[in-house]
């Protein structure tokens, strides 16, 4: 059952969820715009009996991270760009050792110290690795507040499911707005055994080792391969995406996140002038909805793509993938913080409905 | 109403950001899809606070407004600023204690109240903003004066329930400059 | 007419960003004034950290760089490695220096690096909205420790200047305040010293500021000054922890004091050894 909807920040909702979902452990480093994250987990995160480490850097929160999910325990961290960059080396042992852990980024503006509005410039980086070595994290981009509670709830199932990162990216008007969230009163909690955990022998005939190491190049190919092989069972099942007007769409907009928010009242105002735009919203940026898109391209109504992001063009790679040349995928981007017009937007639905746009897109 | 969308604007301390958040509760009480998003982070050190409010009775697209229904302004920087992000033939309230000048767009609607002057005769700066609520929900019709009363019952906690009426009552004051 | 008071040339003309009552502008002052009066200004090279200083690099008039969130003793390393004679200082506040950066303070202090930082301890995280920092008090409430910062479950505050001066490398630390008049003219006096350090190539040298943050501490100004008197100073007092003996002649040359093995060496740093 539902509960009545309240009106909460979208960031100390994903502490709620997380602590919902039985997380008891977060650790975490001050960053903005995800400080509420940290604030409502130094209170909540206490009552509820968890544990909660303002750490001295992201690098150590998320080595404790490493910890706990090595014990087996279920694990949050959040933070922002700069400070995801920071974690990007235990986010790889992470990877390496199979270990659980949910991974919040609200992403703002960089490179560097960038600036603190929303943005989408993490892209890569979340879904192309961001540490060294071949791996996968399962990438989640809520759009709603009420969204954002349930895929953080789901997010823990996940990690536990795969024993790998789920990582969730916002950005700054997704965790600081505040929306109306019902919770539920249960969640979903898939709970999993962990006989890897090193909590302990306990009784057991063999020691549990945590480790990422494999010295002999064999030895580390064939875990190697049995992470691909993992990878692509997470692939066939658990791609997320919302397709949204699809049905005799001639303009197909791709979007995530806030900016599939504005892309939404786009697509009215484009029917107001008789422009039948339709929307796939891709909820898992990794796996990646190839197939939703390549069958977009095959529909005879569909005339072109229209990819909006917040930055320089990151999602559109995958967007061309799926699309595969079969039709053209057009691109308007915004940077620095800033978030498109609706206007902006719908001026270029219109240049390319008229045949006005050749190249592949622009700012 | 399809994104119905409010800027409140001001100085941080007046109350914006609260005031904001009470104009969301008031449409989340009538069971409108609600948005509220703040300014945050350093540009706040500057002093200036403002928040983005959308009602609506379908799913919102962007929380974030560019192009309001209404402006609610407390002070003259966030006129001249946001005079620029309202509509053709929207409307912006403005504070006439504190702003002396008035918006140089003519396709818009104007109340000037002293918003200011009333809330200290009520006894708290707070109430600023609030008697601006009352002005907005009587000349819009965004949310009801019932809706507002109701969703402060559910909202504060008990101890604060006593501090009901002097909200009200700010609101019913800024109700007047609407007719 | 007699000139009594002007602008330092040591600052830029941009209006600071900081909240009234803050000290980090009063900080930007003196370490801009050393500047000129050590006729500085078109040689030295500042590092400014991630806090909110972070756009101290608009403000103060020398070359100036934008490190990231704990490491500008290690930026300059770096630059001071390549420009021996330029006075190469680091600009950071307690966030930063003490929690995110402390591999690099330790790393650059044991390493006598031949830098000075001027260290801003305001007992929070002042950009992010008030955090406890490694520095905050026992008791002290902050976003992230709301009941009060608890030893055993927070631990203790870091005394930074105490424990640097135990590492060999470090030739001058002091600390001090700019609550008044003459605290003032006494962290003058110490940023002064650290720039003699620095220009002798003795080691590692860091003035630590007690300061205030009247907007996270949610105090007003002269009551955070106050507050300051009565608090700070008692966890972390004021004088000097290292290389008090040190002495300069009038032209600001080294006289005598114990000073790091390393001194007057870190010029041949980088020189092939035969
Ligand atoms: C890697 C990284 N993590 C976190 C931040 C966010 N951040 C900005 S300033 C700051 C703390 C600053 O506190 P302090 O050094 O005490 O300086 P103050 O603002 O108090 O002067 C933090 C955590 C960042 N910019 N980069
Ligand atoms: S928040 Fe604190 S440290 Fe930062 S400028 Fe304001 S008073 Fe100074
Ligand atoms: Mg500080």
């Amino acid at each position: 059952m539902a509960q009545k909807r309240v009106l909460m920040k979208g960031n100390e909702v994903i502490a709620e969820a997380a602590i919902r979902a039985g997380c008891r452990n977060y650790f975490g480093y001050p960053i903005t715009p995800q400080t509420e994250v940290m604030h409502y987990m130094a209170k909540k995160m206490v009552q509820v009996g968890g544990n909660f480490v303002q750490a001295e850097s992201e690098v150590a929160a998320i080595n404790m991270v490493y910890g706990a999910a090595a014990a087996g325990f279920r694990v949050m961290t959040s933070s922002s760009s700069p400070g995801i960059s920071l974690k990007q080396e235990g986010i790889s042992y992470i990877a390496g050792a199979e270990l659980p852990a949910v991974v919040v980024n609200i992403v703002r503006a960089g490179p560097g110290l960038g600036g603190i509005q929303p943005a989408q410039g993490d892209y890569f980086q979340a879904t192309k690795g961001g540490g060294h070595g071949d791996y996968r994290n399962i990438v989640i981009a809520p759009a709603s507040v009420q969204e954002l509670y349930e895929l953080v709830v789901e997010a823990f199932n996940l990690a536990d499911k795969y024993r790998m990162t789920c990582m969730i990216v916002g950005d700054g008007t997704l965790g600081q707005m505040m929306e109306p969230v019902a919770f539920r009163d249960e969640e979903p909690i898939v709970n999993v055994e962990k006989p890897w955990a090193a909590c302990g022998r306990k009784g057991d005939s063999f020691h549990h080792t945590v480790t990422s190491i494999y010295i002999d190049p064999d030895v580390l190919e064939k875990k190697n391969l049995e992470l691909q092989d993992k990878y692509k069972i997470v692939e066939a099942n658990e791609v997320r995406y919302e397709a949204i007007n699809m049905e005799d769409a001639e303009i197909v907009i791709t979007a995530f996140a806030t900016c599939s928010r504005i892309c939404r009242n786009v697509i009215r105002q484009a029917a107001e002038l008789g422009i039948k735009v339709g929307m796939i919203r891709p909820i898992t940026l990794w796996p990646f909805p190839y197939k939703a898109i390549s069958e977009a391209a095959d529909m005879s109504s569909v005339k072109a793509f229209l990819d909006v992001e917040l930055n320089a063009g990151q999602m559109i790679e995958d967007v061309r993938l799926g699309a595969n040349g079969k039709k053209p995928v057009y691109f308007h981007g915004r940077l620095g913080g800033n978030l498109p017009m609706q206007k902006e937007i719908l001026d270029k639905i219109v240049a390319i409905h008229e045949g006005k746009i050749t190249e592949g897109g622009n700012f | 109403m399809i994104d119905f969308s409010v800027i409140f604007a001001g100085f941080g301390g007046q109350g914006i950001l609260s005031a904001g958040k009470m104009a969301a509760e008031a449409a989340l009480y009538e069971g409108k899809e609600v948005s509220w998003f703040p300014s945050y982070g350093p540009e706040m050190r500057g002093g200036t606070a403002n928040c983005s409010v959308v009602f609506s009775d379908e799913p919102i697209g962007s929380p974030v407004v560019n192009d309001a229904d209404v402006v609610i302004c407390l002070n003259q920087p966030s006129m001249e600023k946001f005079e620029k992000q309202l509509k053709p033939g929207a409307l912006m309230i403005l504070d006439s204690s504190l702003i002396k000048t008035r918006p140089t767009r003519t396709d818009i609607k104007v109340i000037a109240m002293e918003a200011s002057d009333i809330a200290s005769e009520l006894g708290k700066m707070m109430f600023a903003p609030i008697t601006m609520l009352g002005c907005m929900a009587t000349a819009t019709g965004c949310f009801t004066r019932d809706s507002f009363e109701k969703s402060l019952y559910e909202i504060l906690p008990e101890r604060k329930h006593n501090l009901i009426p002097i909200n009200m009552e700010a609101f019913d004051r800024g109700a007047a400059f609407a007719k | 007419m007699a000139v009594v008071f002007e602008p330092t040339k040591g600052l830029t003309d941009k209006p600071f960003h900081y909240c009234p009552g803050c000290c980090h502008g009063i900080i930007h002052r003196l370490v801009a004034e050393t500047l000129v009066a050590n006729d500085a200004l078109e040689t030295a090279v500042g590092v400014a950290s991630v806090g909110c200083t972070y756009n101290s690099y608009e403000y103060i008039a020398c070359d100036m760089v934008q490190a990231a969130h704990g490491r500008a003793p290690a930026v300059a390393t770096g630059i001071k490695r390549n420009l021996k004679d330029s006075f190469v200082f680091t600009y950071q506040g307690d966030g930063d220096l003490a929690s995110i950066g402390t591999a690099e303070i330790v790393h650059a202090a044991a390493r006598s690096e031949n830098i000075t930082v001027i260290f801003v301890n305001n007992a929070v995280y002042g950009m992010t909205s008030g955090q406890m920092a490694p520095t905050t008090l026992v008791g002290q409430v902050t976003t992230t420790s709301p009941w009060g910062r608890d030893p055993s479950y927070q631990g203790y505050p870091i005394n930074v200047s105490e424990f640097l001066s135990n590492l060999a490398g470090a030739a001058y630390i002091e600390r001090v305040c700019v609550t008044d008049f003459k605290n003032i003219q006494n962290a003058k006096r110490a940023i002064q010293k650290a720039f003699n350090v620095q220009k002798n190539k003795l080691g590692f040298s860091l003035v630590e500021v007690l300061s205030t943050c009247p907007t996270n501490w949610g105090k007003d100004p002269l009551v955070a000054m106050e507050w300051l008197k009565e608090n700070m100073e008692k966890q972390y007092p004021l004088g000097c922890y290292k290389g008090a003996d040190i002495t300069f002649d009038a032209d600001g040359k080294y006289v005598s004091g114990a000073i790091p093995a390393t001194a007057n060496n870190c010029v041949n740093v980088g020189e092939v050894k035969k």
